[in-house]
């Protein structure tokens, strides 16, 4: 049997073989699935929002994008992973509410995904799969035996990436 | 001296704020009761202050489907009002107002989407102008946007939007009743914090 570890809105985890992660329900907020295919080690996190707030430094670091996931990356790293060998999977950053009166409304989604972009591009980590924007609400399931990413929708069914 | 942080809200803070849930949303009541020409229910609100991750853990599993109605408050106070009704609520509301066509929550036709969007209104509004008359303030509603899907994912959209300044989150939430008792509905006050001091001073209570 396999342990499912649940990550939560701003939490990130390291593990491997044979656990399995899943984070529910992902909106705006964005999923990031890390995987190193040698050493079977996988990382999920879940971010809320882009930038980490300098001018708050005692928020959690795995909030935010541009913190969570060089924070994913050096765990992996301490761990034995290399970082040319890393790969990443992405999903979530949906516009969830169409707001007529006000178009910068929800646009959170995608300055999430568009961070998450930035912060993979910066570390050199190569996105090899993403299900990300539109309208709706995303689970993931993320598994270390072989770095598959699961997304489960109530609009579009069960995908497999 | 201005809230900084939620911490700072003190007991009475709190009762000030679930008696305005109490107003708004008894208000909300009686013309959901006038429109459905029925007996509507509240319970006492609650205040809540909770994590941003902890959002998701209310109203049931994450992944329970409901359908939301959301607007943005604007004016002198800002923030986002939330109705967030189970599915068989939202089909028995619609069955009402348009007659016996087939209801697929996570599939509403523009009709019914925008019934609901309607209902929103109605609610909200009448919600947020007893908070205004109250408090003297001046506060307006955007057009309401509907979207049903997990609660998680329709949660931490108030949490993205409001939580950029803090870690934690306001709801103030009322819970609606039927005849039966059951639990169907659910209003939310999310205010900015900014908007808490604003909303406590035109109700003249110092901080």
């Amino acid at each position: 049997m396999s342990s499912l570890i649940t990550i939560g809105i701003a939490e990130m985890q390291v593990s491997q073989p044979p656990s399995a992660f899943v984070t529910y329900a992902l909106g705006s907020c964005v999923g990031i699935c890390l995987y190193d295919p040698v050493c079977k080690i996988g990382a999920l996190g879940h971010i809320l929002l882009p930038t980490f707030p300098r001018e708050n430094p005692n928020e959690k670091l795995n909030r935010y994008a541009d913190t969570c996931i060089p924070e994913m990356v050096s765990t992996m790293e301490r761990m034995g992973c290399l970082r040319s060998r890393i790969t990443a999977k992405i999903a979530g950053g949906a516009k969830m509410f169409n707001v007529a009166d006000d178009s910068a409304f929800g646009n959170i989604g995608a300055r999430n995904v568009e961070a998450v972009k930035n912060a993979l591009q910066k570390l050199q980590v190569r996105i090899i799969a993403e299900d990300t924007g539109l309208n709706y609400g995303r689970t993931v399931y993320f598994y270390t035996e072989n770095g598959e990413m699961v997304v489960k929708s109530c609009a579009k069914g069960v995908k497999t990436l | 001296m201005p809230i900084k942080d939620f911490s700072q809200l003190s007991d009475m803070h709190i009762d000030v704020l679930r008696e305005i849930g109490n107003i708004g949303a008894g208000n909300a009541a009686t013309s959901l009761a006038k429109l459905l020409d029925r007996q509507v229910d509240m319970k006492t609100p609650v205040v809540r202050i909770m994590d941003i991750g902890d959002v998701d853990k209310a109203m049931g599993g994450p992944e329970t489907p409901m359908v939301a109605i959301l607007v943005e408050v604007l004016g002198d106070i800002h923030g986002i009002m939330m109705f967030v009704v189970g599915q068989q609520f939202t089909a028995n509301l619609l069955h009402f107002l348009l007659g016996d066509e087939p209801v697929d929550c996570m599939n509403l036709t523009e009709m019914q989407s925008s019934a609901l969007s309607e209902i929103g209104n109605i609610m909200i509004g009448a919600y947020v102008s007893a908070i205004s008359s109250l408090a003297g303030l001046n506060i307006g509603i955007s057009v309401p946007a509907v979207t049903a899907d997990m609660i998680g994912s329709l949660l931490t959209v108030p949490a993205a939007e409001m939580g950029s300044v803090s870690d934690k989150i306001i709801f103030v939430e009322d819970d609606f009743r039927n005849e039966e008792g059951i639990i169907t509905a659910n209003m939310m006050l999310i205010p900015t914090i900014d908007s808490l001091d604003t909303l406590m001073n035109g109700l003249g209570i110092t901080l």
